[in-house]
C-alpha cells in the first residue's frame, strides 16, 4: 500500500550523451558482420604480437591466462548457468585433460613430433575430460541442486588423490619439464572454437533442452524434451572443453602437480561465472577478463588482494546476484536465425497476405 | 475398434497412502470426460500416473494399445499424450516462443553434429520450428508477444500459452488440469468455447479435471467423481448432479 501512497516519480529525461551512446550502441549491435571482422583481427594479432613483440612476454602471458580461463568459464556457464545445475569440481576435468596431454608430450610422443601434434594432444585431453564428465552425468540425472554439488565436489577430491597415488605420472609431485607448446595463435583459436560450439548448441533444439530444464524440469520432461540425453551432452561438452583448457594450461605452465587442480581452482572458475552472469558468453568472456587482470592488476596490494576480490564479489551478489550480463546475451552471439526467427515469420505473413493468390 | 486410451485397475500408494485405488477409464478418440472430486481425491495423481511421472504401483495404462506404465514422460508425451498443469508450470525466464519452441524437442529432425557445428541442416531446423511455433502462437493470438518473457504475461495469457505449448507436442489426447483455477464466470464461459474449439479444430480427445462446476457440467459428456482415491460415482453429467454419494463427498452427510 505504501507504495502507491507515494508520489510518482516524474520520468527523467536521459541526458544527451546517454541518449546518444544508446543510439550507437544499437547501430554497433546491429551489424552482424563485427562480429566475424573482430574475430578475423584477433586471430591476425594473435599471430603478429609473438612475432613482431608488439606486447612484452609478461601481458602476452596474462593473455593467454585470460583465453583459458575464458575457456572455463564458458564451460561451465553451459552447466551451472544455462542448465542450472551446480557443479563445482570443474578443475577436476581440467586436470585431467592437464595429465592426459603432458603425459602424452612428456612421455609418449617424441619430442621432436609433439608441436606438431599439439592440437590432437588437446584434444585428447578434452576427450578424457569428457568420458571423466560422463561419469558425472550419470548422478546428475537422480540428483540436482545441493547433491550434486556434492558429487562434482568429491570427483574433483578423487581426481586430485587419484593423481597423487599414480607413481606413474609423478604422483604428489607432479610432471616437471612440460614443453612450452601453448602459444598465443592456439589459445585464441581454441577460445573461439568453445565459445561458438557452446553458442551452436545453445541456440539448438538440444540447447533449449538444456534451458526448460534450468526452468523447470518435470514440465520440460513433459513437453518431450530427453533431459537424459541434454544433461548427457551438457556435461560432456562443458568436461572436454575444461579438458581442453588443462591441456592449454599444462603446455604453458609447463609444470603441473595435483595441487594446482584443488578446490580453489574451481572456485577461481566458479567466481568467474558468477561475476560474468550466468546464462550468457558475452558474460563468461567479460567476467573471466576481469577477474584474471585485476588479479594481475592488484598484485602490488600482495594479501589485500585476497580481502578486496571476495569483497568485489559480495557486492556483485547484493546488487546483481546473476552477475554482470546475468542471463542477457550481446546480440552479436545470438545466431542470426534465433535473432530475427519473429521478423522472418512476420514478414513471411505479410507476403502470403498480398499475394493474390492467397485466400 | 480399440479404445484410445485404456486404463485398468489403477492403482498407486505413496509409502502407506492408498492416492489411487482400482481407476478404470476407457476412453474413445474424440470424447471428452470430466474427473471431478475434492480436493486431495487423487485426480492430479492419475494425470501424474497417465503422464508418467510416478509409477504406478498396480494397474494397467495403454494407448492405442501400447502399454504406458514405465515409460519415461518425454516418451509418452512423444506419443500422444500432453497436459497443462494446475499451477501454471511455463518456462518464466524464456520468451514465449521458446516455452512453444521447446514442446518440438522430441519432434526436431537434427543431429547432434550438424546441431553443434551449425551445419545449413540445423539452421533449417531451427527456421521450420519457429514457423511452426509462431504459426500455433498465432493461432492462439500470442504471436504479438512471441518476445516477451512468460512471466511477464498476464494470468489468463499464461493459461493460454501453456496449452499451445501441449499442443506443439502434437497431442492426441489432451489432459487439462484445472484450466478454470482462478478465473470469474465470465471468464469460465469464454474457457468453455476455447476448449470446445480446440478439442474441434485439433482433433483432441481431452480428459479434464476441474472444481468449476460451472464448466465441467457444461462441456463434459461423461464424468468420473473420485474421494479418496476411489471412484465413487461416473456417468452423465445429470445423473452425477443427483447422486447422493457425489453430494456426500462435496457436502458432508446430512443430520438425521
Amino acid at each position: 500500500m505504501s507504495a502507491e501512497l507515494k508520489p510518482q516519480k516524474t520520468a527523467k529525461t536521459a541526458p544527451a550523451w546517454w541518449t546518444a551512446f544508446r543510439a550507437g550502441w544499437e547501430r554497433m549491435m546491429q551489424k552482424r558482420w563485427i562480429m566475424p571482422a573482430l574475430i578475423a583481427l584477433g586471430f591476425v594479432l594473435s599471430f603478429a604480437i609473438p612475432q613482431f613483440g608488439l606486447l612484452d612476454a609478461y601481458v602476452q602471458l596474462v593473455l593467454m591466462y585470460v583465453g583459458i580461463n575464458i575457456i572455463l568459464t564458458a564451460s561451465l556457464n553451459l552447466v551451472n548457468g544455462y542448465m542450472g545445475e551446480f557443479s563445482v569440481g570443474h578443475a577436476g576435468f581440467m586436470a585431467v585433460g592437464a595429465y592426459i596431454s603432458a603425459v602424452l608430450t612428456v612421455m609418449v610422443l617424441p619430442p621432436a613430433l609433439s608441436p606438431w601434434l599439439f592440437p590432437l594432444v588437446v584434444i585428447a585431453g578434452g576427450i578424457g575430460a569428457g568420458l571423466v564428465g560422463l561419469i558425472v552425468a550419470v548422478p546428475s540425472f537422480r540428483t540436482r541442486g545441493d547433491y550434486l554439488a556434492i558429487v562434482t565436489l568429491a570427483l574433483n577430491m578423487i581426481v586430485k588423490s587419484a593423481i597423487e597415488n599414480i607413481d606413474v605420472i609423478g604422483g604428489p609431485r607432479g610432471i616437471p619439464g612440460v614443453d612450452k607448446l601453448t602459444t598465443l595463435p592456439w589459445v585464441f583459436f581454441w577460445t573461439v572454437l568453445t565459445i561458438w560450439v557452446i553458442r551452436n548448441f545453445i541456440y539448438s533444439n538440444y540447447g533449449r533442452g538444456v534451458l526448460a530444464i534450468r526452468e523447470d524440469e518435470i514440465a520440460s520432461e513433459l513437453m518431450s524434451v530427453n533431459t537424459r540425453q541434454t544433461k548427457l551432452m551438457a556435461f560432456v561438452i562443458s568436461s572436454f572443453f575444461a579438458g581442453v583448457a588443462g591441456a592449454l594450461f599444462a603446455h604453458l605452465l609447463q609444470f603441473i602437480s595435483p595441487r594446482v587442480f584443488d578446490i580453489l581452482k574451481s572456485t577461481d572458475v566458479l567466481i568467474m561465472v558468477y561475476l560474468g552472469g550466468i546464462g550468457s558468453l558475452a558474460g563468461s568472456i567479460l567476467g573471466a577478463t576481469i577477474y584474471t587482470v585485476l588479479l594481475e592488476v592488484l598484485r602490488p596490494l600482495g594479501m589485500w588482494r585476497m580481502v578486496l576480490m571476495p569483497l568485489m564479489l559480495v557486492l556483485l551478489m547484493l546488487f546483481r546476484p546473476r552477475g554482470i550480463m546475468g542471463l542477457r546475451e550481446l546480440r552479436w552471439f545470438i545466431p542470426g536465425v534465433d535473432l530475427m526467427a519473429i521478423t522472418r515469420w512476420r514478414k513471411k505473413k505479410e507476403v502470403q497476405h498480398d499475394s493474390p493468390a492467397g485466400n | 475398434m480399440t479404445a484410445l486410451l485404456e486404463i485398468e485397475h489403477l492403482t498407486h500408494y505413496f509409502g502407506g497412502l492408498c492416492a489411487v485405488s482400482d481407476f478404470n477409464l476407457s476412453l474413445e478418440t474424440g470424447e471428452l470426460v470430466g474427473i471431478i472430486g475434492p480436493n486431495g481425491a487423487g485426480k492430479t495423481t492419475i494425470f501424474n500416473l497417465i503422464t508418467g511421472i510416478y509409477k504406478a504401483s498396480k494397474g494397467s495404462i495403454r494407448l492405442e494399445g501400447s502399454q504406458l506404465i514405465g515409460l519415461k514422460p518425454n516418451f509418452i508425451t512423444g506419443m500422444g499424450i500432453a497436459r497443462t498443469f494446475q499451477n501454471i508450470r511455463l518456462f518464466k525466464d524464456l520468451t514465449v516462443l521458446d516455452n512453444v519452441r521447446i514442446a518440438f524437442y522430441g519432434q526436431a529432425q537434427v543431429s547432434m553434429f550438424a546441431a553443434l557445428a551449425g551445419l545449413p541442416s540445423n539452421r533449417r531446423e531451427e527456421e521450420r520450428i519457429s514457423d511452426r511455433a509462431m504459426d500455433l502462437l498465432a493461432i492462439f493470438k500470442l504471436d504479438g508477444l512471441a518476445g516477451e518473457y512468460s512471466k511477464n504475461l498476464p494470468y489468463g495469457q499464461q493459461r493460454r500459452l501453456e496449452i499451445a505449448r501441449a499442443l506443439a507436442t502434437q497431442p492426441k489426447l489432451l489432459l487439462l488440469d484445472e484450466p478454470a483455477a482462478g478465473m470469474n464466470p465470465n471468464e469460465i464461459i469464454q474457457l468453455m468455447e476455447f476448449i470446445r474449439w480446440i478439442r474441434k479444430d485439433f482433433n483432441l480427445t481431452i480428459i479434464l479435471i476441474e472444481h468449476q462446476m460451472r464448466l465441467v457440467m457444461g462441456i463434459c459428456e461423461r464424468l468420473k467423481v473420485l474421494d479418496f482415491g476411489a471412484t465413487i460415482a461416473e456417468g452423465l453429467p445429470v445423473e452425477i448432479q443427483n447422486n447422493p454419494r457425489v453430494l456426500e463427498a462435496y457436502l458432508g452427510q446430512g443430520v438425521e
